[in-house]
């Protein structure tokens, strides 16, 4: 195999098998809740407990959701799939098997086209298919590889998990990161997955690394070369960030050890974020004889047509451009406004009732904007949507300056929770009556002759200081547009 | 007797698989009585090939909840618990 | 005189009404009862007790029953004489010194000794029937998905089902009648009515639900077998034990004189569904055992090394040798390299045996073999050589590989006074057919 003697280009070659949690009320199995616990083994039933009697009942909503995935990703449905059991030990394992599936996945031959900066990538996801997550382990005495004894909590176990599978397409770190931001994009759209739950994605990449000239114009590497060429397994990546860290460190490891002319051994290895390498699972080798055969407690599906019945949202790429389209917005106010489905539906609950610019400004920049600053979500104000609403109501009927709206308004509803009719009363921001200005117009041309000259000498700018005296008198409640205006004809 | 020769290694290997630890009387004994029941299973070879319908599919309960266990009931046959914790043996 | 049949005597009060109300119904010990000790007669489990009952287990008591204790039984169901038991073996209170069968061996025993007036058992390859048939009582392995398994704790879960004993047919139909049925908690029942679909009312089997919508298998218990056919497999008495044949054909007798016919059928597939029968069942040991490893319940292995040393501990503690020999065997037959030459192999024959049924049952309305090939054994005679052992499920094994619903009646007894059991085999759901083949026979 070429690699230890090859001191020419390497490319490298990935693939990943993703766990994502299913966002369903109950278990894949069984009836207990999914919701976070505060007390360990307190969402669990002789089910999911793996008590000897009890017996498997598949959740229709686990199935659904599988569905919707596989139509999104253009993916196969089967006539037929059903269960396998994966039979290892291990302590968060209640069963010391795993209830999944194996030649028969409920989606087959999917494909995912998301951006890498300006390029337009598509990944072909092999597979995906349904499983029960295990319980969680927590390692007492030291970690995971000094401890002394282990803590089992199985309030995890039986969550559902859609493993996705993709073909070793990916050339890059930066193309795993971008896949994977794209792919939790589609997943929250459709309403089947939360990426702010803690553990709700994990990744497990095979990275390999091969000559550069084994890699054809079209990116497409012979089966035989991919074969042959060592790969490790990389684990315990939970994000979209920590996956590019990860794999752009241990592409470097492999390409470094080639081309010191060490060879690269097949293995796992697990990814250690907080120093930021990756560390051979010094694991003896076990034999993965998984011993898979049919689940015959799971009668199969037969599930084909529900792709066709079921019902999916509209895309985030259709969305985008539609977007665009419709409502003239340009590429980067169109990606801001379609970053999750909640902004996206947002932006067009506003765009129906305002002007569809002032609804952009507001939701892509005020609201977003004023988001960031404070390292929030949207999520994070999920019931106050409506206050914002009536803050872009108040604007569009221009009560209050778009300027006092984002600066004073808007930032005291995110800092201090009060909704924006209480910030306008307590803050007295309501536009100043015409009679106000008026007189603030005509007192700060009194107050100040010299700018008054300078004005009339032509200097333009002088009418600014003007501006300002007027807002400072005002409280900064006035239109700027409109005292210039005044001014102006004050000045005549 | 049996054409299937199943030496003592092969039951080691089958009993770690098992994690089933053997001694090696128990190797011995098993290995003798393995190749007559395997010598035994060989007939299946004769067997045609045969597919099976399955009778029932798309046996699903809805997304509902349904009452659980307690912690402590789910604690209660554990021989070794540390706060609300199953313990169990090092993974490593 | 103690059988040994009980591994646990503790009461278990039922509803102060019901149709069982005032009758005792004993619980082999691999069927969960809260609050109980559940041993499935292993050291494995000598300490379990479940938090929930069995679903079995909640029909009985909302019906009435009493349960006066768990039974005795080969451990974790594995076995054809009630010696494997790591809580000592059970007597047979037909034939003293001989054993009462298995796996269900003290549930059938505390019925012919008349301490308890019903009990259930469980059937994985003959488990019930063997006992009846052994201890001179009447076992039914219902249809496989009849009677829900949520809280039987597995051996094969494709194979087994949870299934009445009792000293009449009337009365083991009266229990079926309480636990058969759907449960949302077990997704292989079905429903009887439902899965025969329409028409299937025929003049032998009977509409098999009453007026309240309730199972009706106790009227079926009728003895007419007038008109009925059926079909005895040759397989099934060749190298059976001539005393045992004797007594098969003086029944067969009876019931030609009750109107009934008879004619010799061949099912070729049924010289390989011991084999057959015994790579599955020991596949899906080998994983439905798996989950003993002490952590959640069950003997524990210690701290000592890492977790595959002390679950290997744990099992190697809590299991007996059977146990130990046929999940090792089932390890193997999926094990890679071999899943295609046994485990699969074992599917096709399995749906070859259903395939010959099938096809016989057409032609007839039950099929009847003796139930065992052989009279009961000698205690220690069996446990030396385990494949002879395997082989004394013959008649029986076939029946839980096809699905297939079976009673075990009793057929008179051997020169030495040991009992001989009687198999009728029926369609799937047919349990009325077999149910009333069964009652000609007193």
């Amino acid at each position: 195999m070429a690699q230890a003697q090859e001191t020419g280009e390497l490319a490298v070659i990935i693939g990943l098998e993703v766990h994502v949690q299913l966002e369903t009320d109950t278990k894949i199995f069984c009836g207990c809740s999914t919701a976070a616990a505060d007390e360990p083994n307190t969402n669990t039933c002789p089910v999911c407990l793996g008590l000897p009697g009890a017996l498997p009942v598949l959740n229709e909503g686990a199935v659904e959701a599988a569905v919707k995935v596989g139509k999104a990703i253009d993916a196969t449905i089967p006539e037929r799939t059903r269960f396998h059991r994966k039979n290892y030990y291990y302590p968060d394992l209640p069963k010391n098997f795993q209830i999944s599936q194996y030649d028969a996945p409920i989606c087959q031959d999917g494909r995912l086209e998301f951006s890498v900066g300006d390029e337009r990538r598509t990944v072909g996801i092999r597979r995906a298919h349904l499983e029960e997550d295990p319980g969680s382990l927590k390692h007492k005495g030291g970690s995971i590889d000094t401890a002394e004894y282990t803590l089992v909590d199985y309030n995890r176990a039986g969550t559902p998990l859609l493993e996705i599978v993709t073909d070793p397409d990916f050339r890059d770190a930066a193309e795993v990161r971008a896949f994977l931001a794209k792919l939790e994009e589609v997943l929250e759209y459709l309403g089947v997955f939360d990426a702010g739950r803690d553990g709700s994605l994990r990744v497990d990449a095979n990275l390999s690394v091969v000559a550069e000239s084994e890699v054809g114009a079209d990116g497409s590497v012979d089966a035989d070369v991919l074969e042959a060429a060592n790969r490790t397994e990389v684990k315990n990546i939970s994000s979209h960030k920590g996956a590019e860290k990860a794999l752009a460190y241990e592409a470097q490891r492999q390409k470094n050890a080639i081309e010191r002319g060490r060879a690269v051994q097949q293995e796992t290895r697990h990814w250690d974020e907080s120093r930021g390498i990756t560390v051979s699972m010094r694991s003896k080798e076990e034999e993965k004889d998984y011993r898979y055969y049919r689940e015959a407690d799971l009668p199969p599906l037969e599930v084909a047509d529900w792709k066709e019945e079921i019902d999916i949202p509209e895309l985030p790429d259709a969305r985008r451009e539609r977007f665009r389209e419709e409502y003239g917005l340009d590429v980067e106010a169109a990606d801001k406004l379609t970053a999750t489905k909640q902004v996206a539906d947002f932006y067009e609950e506003l765009a129906a009732e305002f002007d569809a610019d002032l609804a952009a400004t507001w939701v892509a920049d005020n609201l977003l904007g004023e988001l960031n600053y404070r390292d929030m979500q949207v999520t994070d104000i999920d019931g106050r949507l409506d206050e914002v609403k009536r803050l872009v109501e108040l604007v569009a009927a221009e009560e209050i300056t778009a300027k006092n709206a984002r600066e004073t308004v808007l930032r005291s509803m995110l800092d201090d929770g009060r909704d924006p009719d209480t910030v306008v009363a307590e803050e007295g921001l309501g536009k100043t009556t015409g009679d106000e200005v008026q007189q603030a117009v005509e007192a700060a041309i009194e107050e100040n002759p010299g700018a008054v000259e300078d004005y009339h000498a032509g200097e333009d700018g002088a009418i600014n200081f003007l501006v300002g005296q007027v807002m400072q008198k005002t409280g900064g409640s006035a239109d700027p547009g409109d005292v210039n205006q005044l001014l102006r004809e004050a000045l005549e | 007797m049996s054409e299937t020769p199943v030496d003592p290694d092969q039951v080691r290997h089958v009993a770690s698989l098992a994690r089933v630890s053997l001694d090696e009387e128990e190797v011995t004994e098993f290995t003798e009585q393995f190749a007559d029941i395997l010598g035994y299973f060989e007939t299946l070879d004769e067997v045609p090939e045969v597919e099976r319908e399955p009778e029932l599919t798309n046996v699903m309960r809805p997304d509902e909840g349904r009452a659980g266990l307690s912690q402590e009931e789910a604690l209660q046959n554990a021989p070794d618990t540390e706060d609300g914790h199953f313990k169990g043996p090092r993974v490593s | 005189m103690d059988y040994n049949a009980y591994v646990t005597e503790e009461r278990i009060e039922g509803a102060e009404e019901g149709r069982l109300a005032g009758r005792t119904v004993a619980v082999k010990d691999n069927i969960s009862t809260a609050g109980v000790r559940t041993t499935c007669g292993s050291a494995m489990l000598a300490d379990y007790v479940p938090p929930y009952d069995a679903t079995v287990v909640e029909r009985l008591k909302e019906a009435g029953a009493t349960i006066p204790g768990k039974t005795n039984m080969d451990e974790f169901g594995m076995g054809t004489t009630t010696e494997t038991s790591a809580f000592g073996p059970v007597e047979n209170p037909a034939a003293e010194g001989y054993v009462p069968g298995g796996s269900s061996g003290g549930s059938a025993a505390v019925v012919a000794a008349g301490d308890a007036d019903m009990a259930l058992g469980s059937d994985t390859g003959g488990s019930v029937r063997c006992p009846a048939a052994f201890c001179g009582v009447v076992g039914i392995k219902p249809t496989y998905g009849l009677v829900s398994r949520y809280g039987l704790i597995a051996y094969a879960n494709s194979l087994e089902q949870i299934g009445p004993i009792a000293p009449t047919v009337e009365e083991a139909a009266e229990l079926l009648e309480v636990i058969a049925g759907p449960d949302e908690r077990d997704a292989t029942t079905r429903d009887a009515s439902e899965a025969l679909g329409d028409g299937e009312a025929t003049a032998i089997t009977g509409d098999v639900t009453d007026e309240d919508g309730g199972y009706d298998f106790v009227s079926a218990a009728d003895g007419d077998v007038d008109g009925m056919e059926i079909g005895v497999p040759t397989e099934l008495l060749d190298g059976a034990d001539d005393a045992v044949v004797e007594q098969f054909w003086a029944a067969i007798d009876d019931l030609e004189a009750a109107g009934a016919s008879y004619h010799e059928v061949t099912l070729p597939s049924l010289e390989h569904a011991v084999e057959a029968y015994y790579v599955i069942a020991t596949s899906e040991a080998s994983s439905n055992l798996a989950r003993f490893d002490g952590v959640r319940y069950g003997v524990s292995g210690g701290y000592d090394g890492d977790w595959n040393e002390a679950f290997a501990r744990a099992r190697e503690e809590g299991f007996g040798p059977e146990v130990k020999r046929r999940v090792l065997l089932g390890t193997f037959a999926l094990s890679a390299g071999y899943q295609d030459k046994y485990y699969k192999k074992a599917q096709d024959a399995r749906a070859w045996v259903k395939q010959d049924f099938d096809e016989a049952l057409g032609a007839a309305d039950v099929l009847a073999s003796p139930t065992m090939p052989v009279p009961p054994l000698e205690r220690g005679e069996s446990l030396d050589d385990p494949l002879q052992m395997y082989l004394a499920d013959a008649n029986t094994t076939p029946v839980n590989l096809a699905n297939l619903p079976a009673i075990s009646v009793p057929a008179g007894e051997t020169g030495d006074d040991r009992p001989v059991g009687l198999q009728f085999v029926g369609p799937a759901f047919g349990e009325r057919a077999v149910i009333r083949a069964g009652s000609a026979l007193g």
